[in-house]
């Protein structure tokens, strides 16, 4: 085993454990297709959530879509996002030169799935704010990769923003039924879709805060 | 470890034998997909009782030490799953963070060091005034009154009330306190699984739909007076007469099966059917332990007072 592939091993555990990262698959099952799976950003730990929550064989073809200007910081940071988690780093900036979605497009080009965070920044709570377009952009190009929806609930309570007190509540990664394509739909239309089917994946409680 | 402890155990590994058995057969007779997946989730609770009998039944044998170990963990699970399904504002984070890092470890260490008065009182009394203080420091007054009942609610239930299955093990009753814990927990989920088989064999009557579909009055009856019955068989683990068993029993069966049915208000409230998955076919811990964290206090004091030197 790699030292790229222990360490993978290490932080799945230490995850599980520490959020559970479940698994739960609503109106879609864990296929090995070419899928771009997009899920609302709300913690450090939603990247490492929703990878532990793939099944491995499903987990070995997809590439989180991690931003460079954060990831690329330091020699730690680049091994875990390129070696460990196997992410495409991507200059979300657009100081870079040419096509920042480039190495995406690389990946879904390959048949390997991607997973994003269309909000770009995360979130202050339990809300999902407006998609930014690079969703819509991938779905244009490459419509043979099914869009799978992904909630990430609890994560948002298990460290605030601003907070470095972890509270272990346990996390479900739900994935939902892939979004269908609707022919010359306006951008923002599709944007607005897309993260309906996100926010229709949280679970409905009584009491929860709007 | 005394007989009656290996006539316990040998009783479980016989009821688990032969519910292993019953299930293969009845996997093989399962035509309709409705009975399948019942016999599927029975199996799978048997296994899951497998499991659970040898990391009780192991913990008990290896002391109280390890036994106390094993309900702060249980309490840490059961609290997990209370918050994963409780909603709560970023003004409740640092009363979060406090109940599952500071007020259940010292808890338990009262517990366990055997300090009984401030362990009565440590949770209800200092834990009750501290929380909601820290929490105003915060500053958000939104839900401020429920948002504190839920955090009440969650170490009382999952920490405090739970505790009292190992905390028998304080009392000096001139038997082993051991086998008091081992009395509790195995009438409480003996009476559990006998109203699930009374319920599934002749359930008709609905006790409760909004509150939990599957009880069954049928299933009650049966369930209380098979677990009843077997509190007076095991009187010899404790220092009660045959006739004060069955007084016992009866309180622990129709607390606990209030502990199961207060939970279950408090989940369906919640939008949800099971606590957590952690326990397969079973649910989470919460789902498993509900029936103790009602009965375990009511038997802890009646012992206490009348049966303590």
């Amino acid at each position: 085993m790699s030292a790229a592939a222990l360490a993978r091993q290490i932080l799945i555990v230490l995850v599980r454990i520490l959020v559970g990262a479940r698994g739960e698959w609503v109106g879609t099952a864990p296929e090995p297709r070419s899928r771009i799976y997009f899920a609302n950003h709300t913690s450090h730990f939603d990247t490492l959530a929703v990878i532990s929550a793939l099944p491995p064989e499903l987990r070995r073809r997809t590439r989180p879509v991690a931003a460079r200007d954060y990831w690329g910081g330091s020699a730690l940071k680049r091994f875990i996002a390129e070696k460990c988690l196997r992410a495409v780093l991507i200059d979300r900036d657009g100081r870079g030169e040419g096509d920042p979605l480039a190495p995406v497009d690389e990946a879904l080009a390959r048949r390997e799935s991607v997973l994003i965070f269309p909000e770009g920044t995360r979130g202050a709570g339990e809300e999902v704010a407006a998609f930014k377009s690079g969703l819509h952009r991938l779905a244009e190009r490459h419509p043979e990769a099914e869009l799978i929806p992904v909630h990430l609930d609890n994560l948002a309570r298990v460290m605030p923003k601003g907070s470095f007190l972890i509270v272990p509540l346990t996390c479900t990664a739900r994935f939902g039924p892939p979004l269908t394509a609707v022919p010359g739909e306006p951008k923002a239309e599709f944007l607005a879709r897309a993260r309906a089917a996100v926010e229709s994946l949280a679970p409905r409680r009584k009491g929860a805060p709007a | 470890m005394s007989a009656a402890f290996g006539w316990v155990l040998v009783g479980v590994i016989a009821i688990l034998a032969a519910a292993t058995i019953v299930g293969r057969a009845l996997e093989r007779r399962a035509t309709t997909p409705e009975g399948r997946a019942t016999i599927q989730n029975l199996n799978a609770r048997t296994r899951s009782w497998w499991v659970m009998a040898i990391v009780f039944g192991g913990a008990l044998a290896l002391g109280p030490a390890a036994t106390t170990l094993l309900f702060a963990g249980l309490s840490f699970m059961a609290l997990r799953e209370f918050w994963s399904l409780a909603p709560s504002r970023a003004g409740d984070h640092r009363a979060l963070f406090l109940s599952f890092f500071v007020a259940l470890p010292i808890h338990y260490l009262l517990l366990g060091t055997g300090w009984y008065g401030l362990f009565a009182v440590f949770i209800p009394v200092y834990a009750f005034l501290i929380l909601p203080a820290i929490s105003t420091l915060a500053g958000d007054v939104t839900d401020f009154l429920a948002r504190q009942a839920k955090v009440q609610w969650g170490l009382m239930l999952t920490v405090y009330m739970l505790s009292h299955a190992p905390a028998l093990m304080m009392l000096d009753t001139g038997t082993d306190p051991a086998m008091l814990v081992l009395y509790l927990v195995v009438v409480a989920q003996l009476s559990d699984v006998a109203q699930y088989v009374f319920g599934k064999l002749m359930g008709r009557t609905r006790f409760s739909p909004n509150v939990s579909p599957s009880k069954t009055v049928e299933g009650l009856l049966g369930g209380w007076v098979t677990a009843v019955l077997i509190g007076v068989a095991l009187h010899g683990l404790t220092p009660f007469s045959p006739l004060q068993a069955a007084g016992m029993s009866l309180v622990i069966v129709v607390a606990g099966f209030f502990g199961g049915f207060v939970l279950s208000a408090v989940k369906r409230d919640l939008g949800a059917k099971d606590w957590g998955y952690v326990i397969a076919g079973h649910g989470g811990v919460l789902d498993r332990v509900d029936s103790i964290i009602f009965a375990a206090p009511m038997f802890f004091h009646l012992t206490r007072y009348w049966f303590t030197a």
